[in-house]
């Protein structure tokens, strides 16, 4: 891999009437699209093909800011657009950015039955644990203890693992890093771009403003030490007992298989429909 | 191109199934939705259909992804339709707004049935009237269609794919049960013989980079599909003609939403659809909408016979309504009676029109079944 000046990716990919960004010193969000940006580079993938899409939240401004065709929707609904877009438009690379709240709250049933169907799509999932565009209110992914506006008293709901929900919903490619997991994200994210069927890239991505600063970690460098006592990489995972496991979070590629994707198989439903309908030998 | 089902000839057929037909004649090639009666037969019928004419029909999870779903299609480049009852239009509702804000052409369909809530799911009624044009939140307009029979419920499909293009909106076929599961006698035409309208797309680089400027002047802009080169940024937020999201400037917001009403309002001409039946020297309206104006013709030929004058307007339009018709009208005759399967939703716009010239009398009958025309004879002659 060659890395290319962050300048060069930006000057190539980002609509610069839109910058700044709205992204607060410190957030996570604009690496994790930096990574996206130069996995698609790297690739060689055409621009004027791929569509961004996303819901509502801090994570979801990306499309905004990258100068591609991109669908900027309702909040937690990205996935279901993109289905629409996907299927009517096969020939279109689909990227859809969203947080954690979005993806897994509002957006939950959607984001299962995306992968249940195995729909074409990359995610890039910024998990802060964090509403970071409404201020601070837990996300389902918050683990216990974790305090937002909205659980003062630090959270007393079980989180979701969202990485371990998409394999088990039939993900083809699933993957967790913290941003600071640099060249891991990037390849991480060139995979699941060169790959059919439904994947996805969970990033913990440091929210300082809305949620660092209520859980005592207040800068992007402490939040990066608190991610680097808290994940765990998945082959030492394995060897661990689950006592110890309790509270952190396990980063590494968590599936990497070829089910057939929702365009293939909505091919080959309609071949199977006209030749039993005797349109078709 | 090969039809599933026989063109150019007449079909004795259900509502829902000339929905569907419609709508492939119509140019609507992806279909999404959620079960629910009294529309879940528009549904199979796509499902049998779209493969067959290269088509995409898809189950959601919900309501709320159909409606998605048709808008992503349609940015995508296409045609693209859903079809629900009264409880999975109140869930379509917060991306049916997405639509208006977007101007995303795409055709809903409402069958509606007894409500509020879940109801009274096999039997008719017209409870959504209100609903569906003023069922999301914002300043907004929409275009609302009803059929009365199963051949307006063909022809109105057509007519709304055609009208969801030619303004870059969402338009609303409302129905109900009642329609939705008659069958009656329907003329399918020939591919030939239908009139197909299609979205503008940009002409050039400049029209293409103000996916919500006027660059017509006629309010409606080009819409540049995805994956064509533009690079277009789509957003519910306000945004000005470049599709940039404004939020806190009043008069980006101001003007963007002002020209989502006017470039239907400027229109109402072409929009607006009404069949006046026995008006001219009539002294006692009706004005109905829907499946209640079958009465409403019968009850005429009666009152008639009676002695009475009276005429029916039957909207084929809801909204946008034209409140000038009904002021005229209300100008000419003594009275006007509104008959409605609801308690009173017609009735209010119609009220408003009348302006204070004539008296308007609802004719409210909720529980399921249709006005018969001596229920509306009996209210008019006292
Ligand atoms: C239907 C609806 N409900 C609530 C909101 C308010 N809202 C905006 S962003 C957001 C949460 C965003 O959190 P997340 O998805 O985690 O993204 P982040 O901002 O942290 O990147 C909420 C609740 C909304 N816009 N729409
Ligand atoms: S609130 Fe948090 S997630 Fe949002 S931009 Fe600021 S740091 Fe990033």
């Amino acid at each position: 891999m060659y890395l290319k000046s962050a300048y060069e990716i930006r000057d190539k990919y980002l609509r610069k009437d839109m910058l700044p960004t709205i992204f607060c010193p410190g957030c996570g969000i604009g690496s994790a699209l930096q990574y996206t940006l130069r996995a698609i580079d790297d690739l060689g993938l055409n621009q004027d093909e791929i569509v961004w899409v996303s819901g509502i939240g801090c994570s979801s401004r990306v499309p905004g800011f990258v100068n591609f065709d991109g669908l900027h929707t309702t909040h937690g609904r990205a996935l279901a657009f993109a289905t629409g877009i996907k299927l009517a438009n096969p020939d279109l690379k689909i990227i859809a950015f969203m947080g954690d709240g979005d993806a897994a709250a509002i957006g939950g049933n959607h984001l299962i039955h995306a992968i249940r169907r195995n729909l074409d799509i990359t995610v890039i999932l910024i998990n802060n644990f964090t509403y970071g565009m409404t201020g601070g209110q837990v996300a389902p992914t918050a683990l216990k203890g974790l305090r937002g506006t909205t659980a003062p008293y630090g959270q007393f709901e079980n989180p979701f693992d969202i990485a371990d929900l998409a394999v088990s919903a039939g993900a083809n490619y699933v993957a967790r890093w913290s941003v600071f997991n640099y060249l891991q994200g990037i390849n991480s994210i060139k995979k699941a771009l060169s790959k059919e069927g439904f994947t996805l890239v969970e990033f913990l991505s440091p929210c300082p403003i809305s949620f660092g600063r209520r859980n005592r970690m207040k800068t992007a460098p402490e939040l990066l030490r608190w991610y680097q006592k808290i994940t765990v990489p998945l082959a030492k995972a394995k060897k661990m007992p689950p006592e110890e496991l309790e509270g952190k979070i396990v980063i590494g590629e968590f599936a990497d298989r070829d089910r057939p994707g929702l365009v293939r198989e909505y091919e080959a439903y309609k071949k199977r429909a006209k030749k039993m309908m005797g349109w078709e030998e | 191109m090969r039809y599933p089902f026989p063109v150019g000839k007449s079909d004795f057929i259900q509502g829902d199934e000339a929905i569907a037909r419609a709508a492939i004649l119509g140019g609507c090639r992806f279909y999404a939705g959620y079960p629910i009666t009294p529309a879940s037969e528009i549904f199979e019928a796509m499902a049998l259909y779209m493969p067959l004419v290269d088509g995409v029909s898809i189950q959601m999870e919900d309501e709320l992804a159909s409606m998605a779903a048709i808008i992503g299609a349609s940015w995508a480049g296409a045609k693209a339709m859903t079809a629900t009852s009264g409880p999975g239009f109140s869930l379509m509702q917060e991306n049916l707004g997405y639509a208006v804000m977007t101007e995303t052409p795409v055709v809903v369909v409402d069958v509606q049935r007894g409500g509020p809530s879940t109801g009274q799911p096999t039997l008719a009624a017209q409870g959504d009237i209100m609903q569906a044009i003023w069922g999301t939140h914002g300043d907004h307009s929409l275009i609302v269609l009803s059929p009365s029979t199963v051949q307006e419920a063909f022809d109105f499909t057509i007519r709304a794919f055609n009208l969801a293009e030619k303004y870059r909106t969402p338009v609303v076929l409302l129905t109900d049960a009642e329609i939705a599961h008659m069958r009656e006698r329907v003329y399918i035409p020939n591919p030939g013989e239908v009139e197909i309208i299609d979205r503008k797309l940009p002409e050039n680089e400049e029209e293409a980079r103000l996916p919500f400027g006027d660059p017509h002047g006629d309010g409606v802009p080009p819409m540049p599909i995805f994956g064509r080169g533009y690079r277009t940024y789509v957003t519910g937020l306000t945004h000005d003609e470049r599709g940039r999201p404004k939020t806190v400037d009043a008069e980006v917001h101001e003007k963007l939403i002002r020209r989502i009403i006017e470039k239907l309002e400027r229109n109402r001409e072409d929009i607006i659809s009404y069949d006046a039946f026995e008006l001219d020297d009539a002294e006692v309206a009706i004005v109905s909408t829907g499946i209640v104006s079958r009465s409403a013709v019968r009850a005429v030929k009666i009152l008639r016979e009676k002695g009475v004058k009276a005429g029916l307007l039957k909207l084929n339009t809801i909204w946008p309504f034209d409140f000038d018709m009904i002021e005229e009208l209300a100008g000419q005759v003594n009275k006007i009676y509104v008959p409605e399967m609801n308690l009173g939703q017609l009735y209010h716009l119609v009220k408003e029109g009348a302006n204070g010239k004539a008296e308007v009398e609802l004719i409210a009958k909720i529980g399921g079944e249709v006005h018969t025309p001596m229920e509306i004879v009996e209210r008019v002659v006292g």
